[in-house]
C-alpha cells in the first residue's frame, strides 16, 4: 500500500468520526429541547398532541435521513458515511417507540382496552404499529453478532426499510383530514432517495464528472 | 433546601390547569353564570337526564358532569381553515377580523325574509348554554355559550312548507381570510341541517362565550352551534341562512364524501374510515373520555333519528 492512499484513508475515517459524533449530538438535540420545552411550558394548549407529533416528526426525519448515506455514496464514492446508517437507524427506532409510549401513556395512560379499541378501529393507528414493529426488528437485527449472523439475510431484512418509509408517509397523510404539506414533501423525499437506489438512476449519478474517488 | 411550590415558577393559571385544580375553577366559574348552582363532582358514572322537557343552562351543566374548558385553550385551539390549517395560529391571525358591521341574510323558501344586523341578531334574548363540542378529530371543549335558539329566528321568518332544509354560508372574503386562498376546501365554508335539527331547542346561534362576544377565532360575531354533531358541523361566521329543499351539501361532503356524510352526528361506533371515534381527548383537563353516542344527548335528540341506520347515515 502506498503512503498516499493511506493518508487518505486516515482523513476520511477523522471525517467520519466527527459525522458520527454530528449524528448523536444531532440525533440526541430535539429531545433535549423537547424537555426544555415542557419545562418551560412551552408546548401549547395541548401538549399531550404537540409532544406526540414533535417525536413523530423527528422519527420520520431520522428514517428519511437513514437513507441519505446510500446516496452520498454513490454520489460522492465516499463509502464511509455508511457507518452513519447503524446509529440513524437505532435513534429512528428510539423515536419511533417514544412516539408510541407518549400516545399509549401520555394520551390514553396506558388503558389497554381504549387503546386496542382504538387501534383496531384506526388504519392510521394500524399502519403507524407495524411500522414500529418492523423498526423493532429492524433495531434488535442491528445487534453486530447478529448481524454477522444473518449475513446475506440481513441485506434482505433490512430492504424492510423501504417499507417503514411507505407505511410511515401514509400514517402521516391519514393524520389529517386534507393533504398537508408536511407529509407531501416527505412522500416526495422518500420517493427519490428511493429513487436514486434505482439501477439506472445510481449509474447515472455515480458516473457524473469528478464524483469517483479512484 | 427550601422546597419550591410549583405555583411560585408557574403562572397561576398553568399552574391550577396542569394540576387538574381546574375542577375547582370550572365549578366556581359555573357557579357563578349559574346564580349559585355548582355541577355535580366529576364522576365516572354514565350521564341520566332527569326530565325529556328542554334543558335549561344548570342541567346542561350537571348532565355534562365536566368542568369548562379554559378560555384560554378555548381561544387558541381553533379550527378555522378560512384563516389557518394550524390550530394555534388561527387566533393570531384572525385578530383583527373585521366583524363590524356585519350582516345575515336568511331567506330562500320562507315568507318573510330578513337581513339581520348586529343589533337585530343581539335583539334575541341571549342566553347562556353550557354544551361540550366533540370535534371529528377526536377531541372536545366544554363551552359556555351565549346565544339564541335558531328556532327562534326561524318562526320570525316562517318558513314555507316546500323548507326541508337550512342552509349555512360563512364569509368569504380571502382579503381578510388568508386561508380562502388556498383551495383545501371549496369556499364559501357550507354546512346545512335538515329543518326539525335546525328547530330543535339544543341547536343555538351563539354570539358569545364566557359571557364575552365571540372572539374572531372562535366565528365571531355569530355561528351555529350544534352540540350533538361533530364540531365542523357548527359553522362560524355565518352572513347566509337559506332555507331550502334539497339537502345542502356541506364543503366537508364535497371534500371528501366518504369521510364526512350530511349528518355528522356524534357516534363512537361509527369509525372514521381513518380513525377511531371511541374516545377524545379532553382539551384543557387533560387525558382521555370515552365518546357518547350523540355526544351525551341521546335523551333530547335520538328521537330525530329513529328507524335511521346511523352507520349509512353518518
Amino acid at each position: 500500500m502506498s503512503e498516499r492512499p493511506g493518508r487518505h484513508r486516515t482523513a476520511r475515517r477523522r471525517a467520519v468520526r466527527w459525522l458520527e459524533i454530528a449524528t448523536h449530538v444531532g440525533a440526541l438535540t430535539p429531545l433535549a429541547a423537547l424537555a426544555w420545552m415542557f419545562w418551560q411550558n412551552q408546548l401549547g394548549p395541548v401538549p399531550v398532541e404537540t409532544v406526540i407529533r414533535l417525536l413523530g416528526r423527528y422519527a420520520l426525519t431520522l428514517l428519511l435521513l437513514t437513507l441519505v448515506p446510500t446516496v452520498v455514496r454513490t454520489v460522492t464514492g465516499f463509502g464511509e458515511v455508511m457507518r452513519l446508517r447503524r446509529p440513524l437507524g437505532l435513534y429512528t427506532f428510539l423515536y419511533a417507540a417514544l412516539h408510541f409510549l407518549a400516545f399509549a401513556g401520555l394520551d390514553f395512560g396506558f388503558r389497554v382496552g381504549l387503546i386496542v379499541t382504538t387501534i383496531v378501529e384506526s388504519r392510521r393507528e394500524i399502519v403507524g404499529l407495524v411500522a414500529l414493529a418492523i423498526l423493532g426488528l429492524l433495531a434488535l437485527t442491528s445487534i453486530r453478532s447478529l448481524m454477522r449472523e444473518l449475513g446475506k439475510t440481513w441485506k434482505v431484512v433490512h430492504r424492510l426499510v423501504y417499507a417503514v418509509g411507505g407505511l410511515v408517509v401514509l400514517h402521516y397523510v391519514w393524520n389529517y383530514k386534507e393533504l398537508r404539506t408536511g407529509p407531501a414533501v416527505a412522500g416526495m423525499a422518500l420517493v427519490l432517495l428511493v429513487l436514486a437506489r434505482v439501477p439506472a438512476v445510481r449509474d447515472f449519478l455515480s458516473q457524473r464528472p469528478g464524483s469517483r474517488s479512484s | 433546601m427550601r422546597k419550591i411550590d410549583p405555583s411560585e415558577i408557574t403562572p397561576e393559571h398553568l399552574y391550577l390547569n396542569r394540576r387538574q385544580l381546574i375542577a375547582g375553577m370550572g365549578a366556581l366559574a359555573a357557579a357563578s353564570f349559574l346564580g349559585g348552582c355548582a355541577p355535580e363532582p366529576a364522576g365516572s358514572a354514565p350521564t341520566a337526564t332527569a326530565t325529556s322537557a328542554p334543558l335549561g343552562p344548570t342541567e346542561m351543566a350537571e348532565q355534562l358532569e365536566s368542568e369548562l374548558t379554559p378560555l384560554e385553550d378555548v381561544a387558541n385551539y381553533n379550527n378555522f381553515y378560512e384563516f389557518t390549517l394550524s390550530k394555534t395560529g388561527v387566533a393570531e391571525l384572525a385578530e383583527d377580523f373585521k366583524t363590524s358591521p356585519w350582516e345575515v341574510e336568511v331567506g330562500g323558501l320562507v315568507s318573510t325574509p330578513r337581513t339581520l344586523n348586529l343589533d337585530d341578531i343581539m335583539a334575541f334574548e341571549q342566553e347562556e348554554r353550557i354544551y361540550r363540542m366533540r370535534c371529528v378529530e377526536a377531541w372536545s371543549m366544554v363551552i359556555p355559550w351565549r346565544g339564541f335558539p335558531l328556532s327562534k329566528l326561524l318562526d320570525e321568518v316562517e318558513p314555507t312548507s316546500e323548507a326541508q332544509f337550512v342552509r349555512f354560508e360563512t364569509l368569504y372574503d380571502p382579503q381578510q381570510m388568508p386561508g380562502q386562498n388556498r383551495a383545501v376546501l371549496n369556499w364559501p365554508y357550507v354546512e346545512g341541517l335538515r329543518l326539525d335539527e335546525a328547530m330543535h331547542d339544543l341547536t343555538i346561534l351563539a354570539t358569545g362565550l364566557y359571557g364575552k362576544d365571540l372572539p374572531p377565532q372562535n366565528g365571531a360575531p355569530i355561528r351555529l352551534v350544534v352540540p350533538w354533531k361533530y364540531g365542523f358541523k357548527s359553522i362560524k361566521s355565518i352572513v347566509k341562512i337559506e332555507l331550502v329543499a334539497e339537502m345542502p351539501t356541506s364543503s366537508w361532503m364535497a371534500a371528501s364524501p366518504n369521510e364526512y356524510g350530511f349528518y355528522a352526528n356524534v357516534n363512537p361506533n361509527v369509525r372514521h374510515p381513518r380513525w377511531s371515534q371511541a374516545t377524545e381527548r379532553v382539551i384543557g383537563e387533560g387525558g382521555r373520555r370515552e365518546t357518547e353516542l350523540f355526544n351525551g344527548y341521546e335523551e333530547e335528540v335520538a328521537h330525530l333519528y329513529a328507524g335511521m341506520d346511523l352507520e349509512e347515515n353518518f
